[in-house]
C-alpha cells in the first residue's frame, strides 16, 4: 500500500515546477484562461499521490476494517491503522491511540465538546473562545452552553487582528472548563502563539483545544512543542480528500471521555442489558469509517513531508509578502487583518466595490478567490464589514499567479470606473 | 471583457453608483428585511400600499453591485403598479434569470439589463433578493431569505 511521494525532498527550496506537475487539477483552463487557484483556505487541490492512494484502495484492497478474517479486510485494516500512525508521526505525537479519525475539524471540535467538556460542565461554568474563531469553533460551544447552562466567553482581538493575551489571561477563571482557540485564522491569516497561550491557560488549570485547520497545511505542527490538550484538523485543507480529518487528544483525556456516537466498531461487547465500549481511539469511531479517506490523508501528509514543511513555509511566506505588497499597490485596496505573524491567507476589501463583484470579475480572469464572510461573521462584524476578498495560498502557487491576481484587480477597477 | 459587460451593464453600474429610492420611507405600511445568508447581503424594503396599489417604495441595505442595482431598479419598476402586477413582474424576472421559458407578452423593460446574470448562477440570488423581500413585505412577512 506504499504510496510514492512524487516530489522528492528538496531541502529548504521548493521545486515549484515539479510540485505543480504533481497536481492534475492545476493544469486546466477556466473561461479560456489558465486556472489560478487562490482559494486554498477553502480547500486544496489534490496531488497525484493522494488520488492514486485512494484509487488503489478501491481497486485492490476494498473491504471493511477490523472485522474480516479474509485477506482484503486484513489489507484494509493494516492500511487504515497505518494511516493513523502516519498522522501520529506528522503531528509529532507519542502514541497512535491518541489519533481519532473524524470527518474533519468541525466533527473533532464537536467530539471534544460532547465527550470531554460536556460531562464536566455545571450551570454557570465557562467556555472560553476568541473573537477570531470560525463558526465551527463557535456554534458547537453555543449548543453545549445552551444544553448545560454554561456561559460562553469571548477573548477580544485588537485592530491588527491579534489576540489580546492580557485579556485572555483575565478571562481565564476558576469556572473556565475549556479554552478553544484557532491556530491560524481563516479570515485574517493571524498565527496565534499557541505555546504561549497554552502556558497561560494551563497556569489556570484550563485545558486547551486548538483548531488547526488552517495551520497544518502551512507549518510544522508538533504536539510536544505546542503543549495543548487537543488538536483538530481537516484532511482536505492539507491536500487530502473531503470528509476525513482527525482529532489528536492526550491519551489521559481520551481515556476518560464518554462515547460520541454509538454503533459498530466502538464496542467491546453488546448485550441488551449493557454495552462495554472499546478503548480510544475506536471508542470515538462508531460505524464503518472513511477508510479510503484516511489512506488518502496519510498519503497527503507523507507528500507534504516529502516536499518539506520548511520549504513549504518559506515559499508560502514569500508569496504572502509578495502578494501583500502587490495588492496594496492597487488603488483603493485595504487589508483586513495585519497581524505581525500571518500565514496562508490575504484578506482585503476594495473601496466602493463589493467583494462578490471582485470575485466574479476575477473568475472571468481564471482567478479563483473566496468572496464572503468566510464562516467568520463575528470577525467581519469586528471590522464593520460584511465580507472580504480572500486570496489564500498553497504550496503550488507562483509569483506569476500573484501577478494574475493583481491584473484581475485592475480589471475590476476598469469595470467599476 | 465583453462577457463581463453583459453582466455589468452600464445601467447596472449606474444604479449601483446612484441607487434610486434608497432611503427609509417616512410612513410605510409594509416593511420587510431580506437577507442572503451565503454572502451576508441585506436589504430592507419599505412600502406604502393604498387600495392594492404600490404608491411608494424604497429600500436600504448593503450588498454587491448586482444586489444594489436590482433593488434600485425594482423600486422604479413596481412603483405605481398594483401588487398583482408587481408579483407578475417578479415571476417574469425570475424566469428570465433562471432560464425558464419567458412568459408571453410580459414587458420587463429596463429589467432586461439583468439578463446576463443568467450566465452566473451563483449571482442569481443577488439579483432576486430585493424581489423576494418585496414579496415578503406584500404578503405581510417580516423577513425574507434567499435560502
Amino acid at each position: 500500500m506504499a504510496t510514492q511521494p512524487i516530489a522528492a525532498p528538496t531541502g529548504a527550496v521548493l521545486d515549484l515546477e515539479r510540485v505543480r506537475a504533481d497536481f492534475p487539477a492545476l493544469h486546466q483552463q477556466v473561461k479560456g484562461k489558465p486556472l489560478v487557484y487562490l482559494d486554498n483556505a477553502a480547500t486544496t487541490q489534490k496531488p497525484r499521490a493522494v488520488i492514486d492512494a485512494v484509487s488503489l484502495f478501491y481497486e485492490r484492497d476494498c473491504a471493511n476494517v477490523h472485522r474480516g478474517v479474509h485477506m482484503l479486510s486484513q489489507r484494509a485494516t493494516v492500511a487504515y491503522e497505518n494511516a493513523r500512525t502516519a498522522v501520529k508521526a506528522h503531528l509529532g505525537a507519542k502514541d497512535s491511540r491518541e489519533i481519532v479519525f473524524t470527518r474533519g475539524t468541525t466533527e473533532s471540535i464537536n467530539l471534544v465538546a460532547h465527550s470531554f467538556v460536556g460531562p464536566r460542565l455545571k450551570p454557570g461554568d465557562e467556555i472560553l473562545i476568541t473573537a477570531m474563531e470560525h463558526h465551527s469553533n463557535i456554534v458547537p460551544w453555543q449548543l453545549l452552553a445552551e444544553r448545560t447552562g454554561a456561559v460562553l466567553k469571548v477573548a477580544p482581538i485588537d485592530d491588527r487582528g491579534e489576540l489580546i493575551l492580557d485579556e485572555l489571561d483575565r478571562l481565564l477563571g476558576e469556572r473556565t472548563r475549556i479554552l478553544s482557540v484557532v491556530h491560524v485564522s481563516n479570515a485574517l491569516g493571524t498565527v496565534n502563539p499557541i505555546a504561549e497561550i497554552v502556558h497561560i491557560a494551563h497556569a489556570h488549570g484550563v485545558p486547551v483545544l486548538v483548531d488547526g485547520a488552517q495551520a497544518l497545511p502551512h507549518m510544522k505542527v508538533d504536539m510536544g512543542e505546542l503543549g495543548c490538550d487537543f488538536y483538530a484538523f481537516s484532511g482536505h485543507k492539507v491536500y487530502a480528500g473531503t470528509g476525513i480529518g482527525a482529532l489528536w487528544g492526550k491519551r489521559s483525556h481520551l481515556l476518560e471521555m464518554i462515547p460520541y456516537q454509538g454503533g459498530g466498531d466502538m464496542i467491546l461487547s453488546v448485550t441488551f442489558e449493557k454495552t462495554t465500549f472499546a478503548e480510544p481511539p475506536h471508542r470515538f469511531e462508531a460505524g464503518t469509517p472513511n477508510i479510503a479517506g484516511a489512506i488518502g490523508l496519510a498519503a497527503a501528509l507523507k507528500y507534504v513531508d516529502a516536499v518539506g514543511l520548511e520549504a513549504i513555509s518559506a515559499h508560502e511566506h514569500r508569496l504572502l509578502e509578495e502578494a501583500t505588497t502587490a495588492v496594496l499597490e492597487v488603488p483603493g485596496v485595504r487589508l483586513i487583518g495585519q497581524a505581525r505573524r500571518r500565514s496562508g491567507a490575504l484578506s482585503f476589501v476594495m473601496d466602493g466595490i463589493h467583494p462578490h463583484d471582485v470575485g466574479t470579475i476575477l473568475d472571468t480572469e481564471g482567478v479563483a478567490v473566496r468572496a464572503g464572510h468566510h464562516c467568520a461573521q463575528p470577525v467581519m462584524l469586528r471590522y464593520n464589514i460584511s465580507a472580504t476578498v480572500r486570496a489564500s495560498f498553497g504550496l503550488y502557487n507562483t509569483s506569476d499567479e500573484i501577478a494574475a491576481l493583481v491584473r484581475g484587480l485592475h480589471r475590476v477597477r476598469e469595470v467599476f470606473a | 471583457m465583453s462577457e463581463l459587460r453583459d453582466l455589468y451593464q452600464e445601467v447596472i453600474l449606474d444604479h449601483n453608483r446612484r441607487p434610486r429610492n434608497c432611503y427609509a420611507l417616512d410612513c410605510p405600511n409594509r416593511t420587510a428585511d431580506g437577507h442572503n445568508p451565503l454572502c451576508g447581503d441585506t436589504v430592507r424594503i419599505y412600502l406604502r400600499i393604498e387600495d392594492g396599489i404600490i404608491e411608494e417604495v424604497s429600500f436600504q441595505g448593503h450588498g454587491c453591485a448586482i444586489c444594489t442595482a436590482s433593488s434600485s431598479l425594482m423600486t422604479e419598476s413596481v412603483k405605481g403598479k398594483t401588487v398583482e402586477e408587481a408579483m407578475h413582474l417578479f415571476d417574469g424576472f425570475h424566469h428570465m434569470l433562471t432560464g425558464v421559458a419567458e412568459e408571453q407578452g410580459l414587458e420587463l423593460g429596463k429589467l432586461k439589463v439583468f439578463e446576463g446574470v443568467r450566465e452566473y448562477p451563483v449571482r442569481v440570488k443577488c439579483a432576486t433578493l430585493a424581489w423576494h423581500t418585496l414579496k415578503a413585505a406584500v404578503e405581510g412577512e417580516q423577513a425574507a431569505s434567499t435560502e
